[in-house]
């Protein structure tokens, strides 16, 4: 076992740790910041937000990202809203208790001091968007409105109707535009990181490829930051954007990067059915709509009737029956798990027996189907447009998917990862949601990190290490280009037989059926053998056709598949490590006899972050003990 | 479902182009028409010709990445979809479909279907933000904004950047996606100060861009996905005016 890692967080009282830590944090001397060079690639909400900041700031910024433009990061598919503890609704919210809430919703598996400084920082983001012009929802007296989300029993999700993640990263985005106006930022979109290259253990730049010319080129910075964000497309059909990819952290990973909890992936509990074997992704219901609709299936297995057909009598509201307390709105992983639950008891509907009915009858008979459209409209259009069925007459139909990953690479205090000068915001680091994620703060997190935490600690970095940035012609930086430019010409030159997209959904199957929303020991160690078998074939036998210097989309996915090849064996070899069940890691071997997730705090109660050591080899484990000396360790009960 | 289709193929922006026509068989009336080229591609990979380019990204409807040319109407025959969120049931049983890239002059063809819009970027770089650095935002209650205007501003805000308007209209103008964010912004008593800067800028570079002039077909607002209304176009010019005259 190797030394216990240092998250770096402040001493003294929680309130206070943020504060003293920003007083310790070295400042760069204003006319001094123009100097240094930072390379950010993502531009998602925390990417952008970052860039747009340190550019403010005077700092040099470069930024990357795979999309034409820096608008369409994944982050503007977010519907449903962003938290913050202003307590506007008088419902007794606090900074504590949205602190409290995030901690208990993760399964004690975050770091307290984390996210008490989200908590504390929330608010501030609201201001600064609602300055931007982000067009959030208001009351009749022009206050801004709130709704209650996902599992959250005080009103404090901020929304721009079923858009909020659109119109908060258009906030971003068009700062980031400011800035590239002043000649600040350098954007590069159609770029896609390939490798990171460190010089002397610090990270000092990267190697992309233009996803037009095909050119493979290196860019030396004083600091990296990946925003990057998260790797569901593991499972192939996910929730999330076709392109979003592990490789930018899984090559920072092969450089040395620790990669933190990666068994920790969110299932969400709405999302619309599969249809066929042609699935290309998964479409989420937002969970708002948990608000008002009831989740039910037919109390008989094998039950075909049209759910009109179906009396009250014989209608099972499960969360409603299991959780009376918390019924529809039950936290994701839970809701996840008891609809997997009631599919495979047979009671599942739709054609592919794997759906439940969400039911807004009840909800209309009460605020009117006006009421409704007013609060879902967008969704339910969208819903009828991809089913052909209209949810304000037939209940929807919905089902658990991939949707968000709490894992990532794992980052201290100034979300600087283990390698000096490597920092990862937003979704790509192991971040603050610990074994799960509440609805509504990922974007949250996403902007705390980009706004007010990422700019004033990598100031701190940068005053301590003073100006390094290497030329492109170290030799680090060719060795990096020749391996990117190798492995392109290795993968075209296979000319074997299956496509790169059938590799990768039957990688997705296999984690899904093994690393999904449960897990245990016989189906992992399946899927550890499985895994490289796959690989090795992927190898020999994909069929990447065109060139290396010409946009090709098919060569991009191949490259993205190869990473998820590899990555996909540390993910199960961290759920199999993981003897305890927490939040969305269940293990089937680890339940209460309610069938709820048990801990083991005696022997996890840490982040597991992993060294590589070589493709194919078992990572070494490094662990960072978490203390809960705040919010007590319990379990936790949504009954 | 089968079909018959007839695509755009361009190797890269400096080749001439041509149409090339395919079938594809067995489709389901279920999948999205992005998962039929999906099913293309994998046919044509399987056959060693190289699989279409085309650009998509989320699938849902909002990143706007995807941008097709069907059967001559930009995002296809649904309205207010793009083309990622058309159906095949949308379709007949042995139609034959033609899929070809935006067409403007400021959108360069890069390869097959898929076209370089940095114009638009330029042109919100131009002027279409609110100058507000990280940190100095008041308390964002301290701001009222009515209910009424805040979703007026939203509904000009919605648009997702795609370009079917310019593709869809015979002068290549980019006037409703202009219009858009600078109603967006004028809307909205944040976007105050720099509200006649901002309209005077943005439209500058977007004839800098090469877009074209606005005659009032209104073919933009029929395939706008996100159904922005050409009365932004109205607001936009009315805008210009009264900061021609400041
Ligand atoms: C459908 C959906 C709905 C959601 N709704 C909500 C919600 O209501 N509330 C909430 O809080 N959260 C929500 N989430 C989660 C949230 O949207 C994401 O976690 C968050 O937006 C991630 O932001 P990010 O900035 O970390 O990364 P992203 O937005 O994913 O951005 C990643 C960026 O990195 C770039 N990039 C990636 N790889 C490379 C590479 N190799 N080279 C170059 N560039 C690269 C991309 O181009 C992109 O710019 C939702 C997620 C989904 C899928
Ligand atoms: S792929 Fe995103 S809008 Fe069509």
């Amino acid at each position: 076992m190797a030394e216990a890692l240092d998250a770096k967080t402040p001493s003294g009282p929680l309130e206070a740790k943020w504060d003293k830590r920003r007083f310790e944090l070295k400042l760069v001397n204003p006319a001094n910041k123009r100097k240094f060079e930072i390379i950010v690639v993502g531009t998602g909400l925390a990417g952008a937000s970052a860039a747009a900041s340190l550019a403010e700031l005077g700092y040099g910024v470069r930024v990357f990202c795979f999309q034409d433009s820096p608008r369409r990061a994944h982050s503007i598919a977010a519907q449903g809203g962003i938290n913050a503890a202003k307590n506007y609704q008088n419902d007794g919210d606090s900074v504590w208790r949205l602190f409290y809430d995030t901690v208990k919703g993760g399964d004690f598996r975050s770091r307290e001091a984390n996210v008490y400084r989200l908590a504390q920082i929330s608010s501030g983001i609201i201001d600064q968007c609602a300055a931007q012009g982000v067009p959030f929802a208001r009351e009749y007296g022009g206050h801004l409105a709130n709704r209650s989300f996902g599992g959250a029993q005080v009103s404090r999700t901020f929304y721009a109707q079923g858009q909020t993640g659109q119109q908060l990263l258009l906030g971003a985005y068009q700062a980031l535009c400011r800035q590239i106006a002043l000649g600040r930022v350098e954007m590069r979109p159609r770029a896609e990181m390939l490798d990171l290259v460190t010089v002397n253990g610090h990270a000092k730049g990267i190697v992309v490829r233009d996803l037009v010319t095909g050119k493979i080129v290196s860019y030396s910075a004083d600091a990296v930051v990946l925003a990057t964000g998260g790797y569901a497309n593991v499972f192939y059909l996910s929730t999330n954007a076709k392109g979003c990819n592990v490789t930018a952290i899984y090559r920072a990973y092969k450089k040395g990067a620790f990669f933190a909890n990666p068994c920790f992936t969110q299932i969400h509990p709405t999302c619309i059915p599969v249809t066929g074997e042609y699935q290309s992704k998964l479409t989420l219901m937002s969970e708002s709509l948990r608000n008002d609709g009831r989740v039910w299936v037919p109390r008989v297995k094998g039950d075909k009737r049209s759910p009109h057909e179906i009396p009250e009598a014989e209608r099972d509201y499960f969360l409603e029956r299991k959780y009376p307390s918390f019924g529809n709105l039950a936290p994701r992983d839970i809701a996840s798990r008891s609809a997997k639950e009631v599919c495979e008891e047979g009671k599942g509907v739709g054609k592919s027996g794997r759906g439940v009915y969400l039911d807004f009858a009840e909800a209309i008979r009460q605020v009117g189907a006006e009421g409704i459209r007013e609060r879902y409209g967008n969704l339910f259009d969208m819903y009828a447009k991809i089913t052909a069925e209209n949810p304000y007459q037939t209940p929807m139909r919905i089902y658990p998917a991939a949707h968000y990953t709490m894992g990532g690479l794992w980052v201290d205090y100034h979300l600087m990862s283990n390698l000096p000068g490597l920092f990862v915001i937003g979704e790509a680091n192991f971040s603050d949601h610990g074994a799960n994620r509440l609805g509504a703060s990922a974007l949250m997190q996403g902007l705390a990190d980009g706004y007010f935490i990422l700019p004033y600690t990598i100031g701190d970095y940068l005053a301590s290490t003073g100006k390094r940035k290497p030329e492109t012609d170290h030799p680090e930086f060719k060795k990096a280009e020749e391996e990117a430019g190798g492995r392109i010409r290795k993968l075209l030159a296979v000319k074997g037989k299956r496509t790169v997209d059938s590799f990768h959904r039957q990688l997705g199957a296999l984690m899904w059926e093994t690393c999904g929303m449960s897990r245990n020991e016989a189906g992992l160690k399946k899927a550890l053998q499985e895994i490289p078998v796959l690989r090795e074939e992927f190898w020999k036998n994909v069929k990447v056709l065109g060139e290396g210097a010409q946009l090709n989309q098919a060569l991009e996915h191949a490259g993205r598949a190869a990473d998820f090849l590899e990555f996909a064996e540390i993910l199960c070899h961290d759920a199999l490590h993981r003897r305890e069940s927490c939040g969305g890691h269940f293990r089937q071997e680890h339940q209460t006899a309610e069938g709820e997730a048990l801990r083991d705090d005696e022997n996890f109660c840490y982040a597991a972050a992993w060294e590589f050591q070589g493709i194919g080899r078992p990572p070494v484990l490094h662990q960072e003990p978490l203390a809960f000396e705040h919010v007590k360790l319990s379990q936790r009960s949504y009954r | 479902m089968n079909f018959r289709l007839k695509i755009w193929r361009q190797r890269s922006a400096e080749d001439r182009g041509r149409m090339a026509e395919y079938p594809v068989k067995d489709v389901s009336p279920d999948m999205s028409f992005l998962e039929m080229l999906d099913v293309l591609n994998e046919d044509l990979t399987q056959k060693g010709e190289e699989p279409l380019a085309f650009e998509h990204d989320c699938r849902e409807g909002i990143c706007g990445a995807c941008s097709l040319m069907i059967n001559g109407i930009a995002h296809g025959p649904e309205r207010a979809a793009t083309a990622c969120q058309l159906h095949m049931r949308h379709f007949k049983d042995g139609d034959t479909l033609t899929v070809e890239p935006w067409r403007a002059k400021a959108f360069p063809v890069l390869r097959d279907l898929v076209v370089d819009r940095s114009a638009l970027d330029r042109i919100v770089q131009a002027g279409g933000f609110i100058s507000v650095n990280t940190g100095s935002a008041p308390e964002a209650n301290g701001l009222l904004i009515s209910k009424e205007t805040s979703e007026k501003a939203m509904e000009a805000a919605a648009c997702i950047g795609c370009g079917a308007c310019v593709a869809s209209c015979k002068n290549a103008s980019a006037m409703l996606f202009t219009a858009a964010k600078v109603s967006h912004l004028a809307l909205l008593p944040q976007g105050q100060p720099e509200r006649a800067a901002r309209v005077k800028k943005m439209i500058a570079r977007m004839d800098e861009e090469g877009f074209g002039n606005c005659t009032n077909q209104y073919e933009c607002e029929a395939v706008c996905p996100k159904e922005i209304s050409v009365s932004f176009i109205a607001r936009m010019n009315r805008e210009y005016l009264k900061a021609q005259s400041t």
